[in-house]
């Protein structure tokens, strides 16, 4: 994980297809955000991390986890910058490494109730697991 | 008209009702949805990363199974859509995915190429720009008079509007609209399309309940009696936090039950 920072940072640009340049750091999208009260990197500051290449700290953040994929902070941003895709492009690095999940298979049975969609699962699987 | 139908995983399981009430609708309407043979889930999140590729392909091979008919292709669930819709598009603009894509495609069975030609419709889409809102409201037989119903959109129908192109992203009306047309009144309340938390609701419960309960009070403070919605997750994750105070239901539902066609 360590020593390729450079090679993260530009991993992170292309798996986004996010434009952290562009910002002018107006703060519009974690104003925007639902998740924000339970993150501890807000989405504006995912867009300077990349920007600053401070890789690390956006890989081991909790909020990969708590961004729910709403779109609320892409459709506000005046710049187009589109920060859920660089927290997309930030958990997809970790979840493509060996023993990263974020769910098993085997977590299931005790989260199941007897009206939860399939839906539910489905979706889960696609953005915590690999 | 005839168009392609791709009801999704949901559709079978457990929300086998929208499914139903959708078609019969349909078929009061005279519209006929032929349903996508051998479709794939669709893995039910939009794949956002740039690199993903295999995760894209259930969507394509449907939207190719759609235009080789001739026909538009509609869905009902919203993530369904909001999956079709944006790997439509990414076919149409990104030559990049266009040729991984249809490297895969190469491989299998019979063969094709697809660049992006099908035309993707929600149902609410055809009820407003094909069967039309004036039309719909003529052939309802038991208007839902003084029901205050308000609208859920959620996220996936309405964002990024620059692709979904579905409605006004922060001052949406087709459902108002659809609404007034059975002859119901619609509720306007500004959280209408904030999310319900989405997948978050499976592992961090909290959040998704917090969620909900903040656009059902929302909800409840413009004085509506029953959501509506398009979405089996929205569904769950509104039900779950405030089922008792304030019941969501699919649109269907009432539109159903407005065509006199509802089955009890």
């Amino acid at each position: 994980m360590h020593g390729n920072n450079d090679y993260q940072q530009e991993q992170i640009r292309t798996i986004s297809g996010a434009e952290d340049r562009k910002c002018m750091k107006c703060g519009k999208c974690s104003a925007s955000c639902p998740s924000y009260d339970s993150m501890d990197i807000r989405p504006h500051q995912f867009v300077s991390y990349l920007r600053g290449g401070d890789i690390d700290a956006m890989l081991s953040s909790k909020s990969i986890w708590k961004c729910i994929s709403c779109f609320a902070c892409v459709e506000r941003c005046p710049r187009d910058v589109k920060p859920a895709q660089i927290i997309e492009a930030a958990r997809l690095m970790v979840i493509r490494q060996q023993g990263e999940n974020y769910l098993s298979p085997d977590d299931v049975p005790e989260l199941l109730d007897p009206e939860l969609p399939q839906q539910l699962l489905a979706s889960a699987f696609r953005k915590y697991a690999k | 008209m005839v168009y392609s139908y791709y009801p999704g995983c949901t559709l079978k399981t457990k929300a086998k009702e929208l499914d139903k009430n959708a078609r019969l609708c349909a078929q009061a309407l005279g519209f006929t949805l032929e349903e996508v043979e051998a479709w794939q889930c669709c893995g039910a999140v939009y794949p956002m990363g740039t690199d993903e590729i295999a995760t894209k392909l259930p969507a394509v091979r449907a939207l190719h199974a759609a235009d080789e008919k001739g026909q538009s292709i509609v869905t009902l669930c919203s993530a369904c859509h909001h999956v079709l819709k944006r790997v439509n598009e990414d076919m149409r603009q990104d030559k990049d995915l266009r040729t991984k894509v249809n490297n895969y495609i190469a491989q299998e069975e019979e063969p094709y190429t697809y660049n992006g030609e099908a035309n993707v419709l929600h149902y609410l889409e055809v009820l407003r720009d094909q069967v039309g809102f004036d039309n719909l409201a003529a052939k309802v037989k038991n208007p839902l008079a003084g029901r205050k119903i308000g609208a859920y959109y959620g996220c996936m129908l309405l964002r990024p509007s620059s692709v979904m192109q579905f409605d006004d992203p922060e001052n949406p009306t087709i459902f108002e609209d659809f609404i007034k047309a059975i002859g119901a009144e619609p509720v306007v309340y500004p959280y209408r399309n904030e999310c319900c938390g989405g997948y978050i609701s499976l592992k961090e419960k909290e959040m998704a309940e917090e969620m909900a309960g903040k656009i059902a009070d929302n909800a409840l403070s413009k004085g509506a009696e029953v959501l509506i919605t398009a979405c089996p997750l929205c569904l769950y994750n509104m039900d779950k936090k405030t089922g008792e105070t304030l019941p969501t239901v699919y649109f269907t539902e009432f539109l159903a039950e407005a065509l006199g066609i509802k089955e009890e």
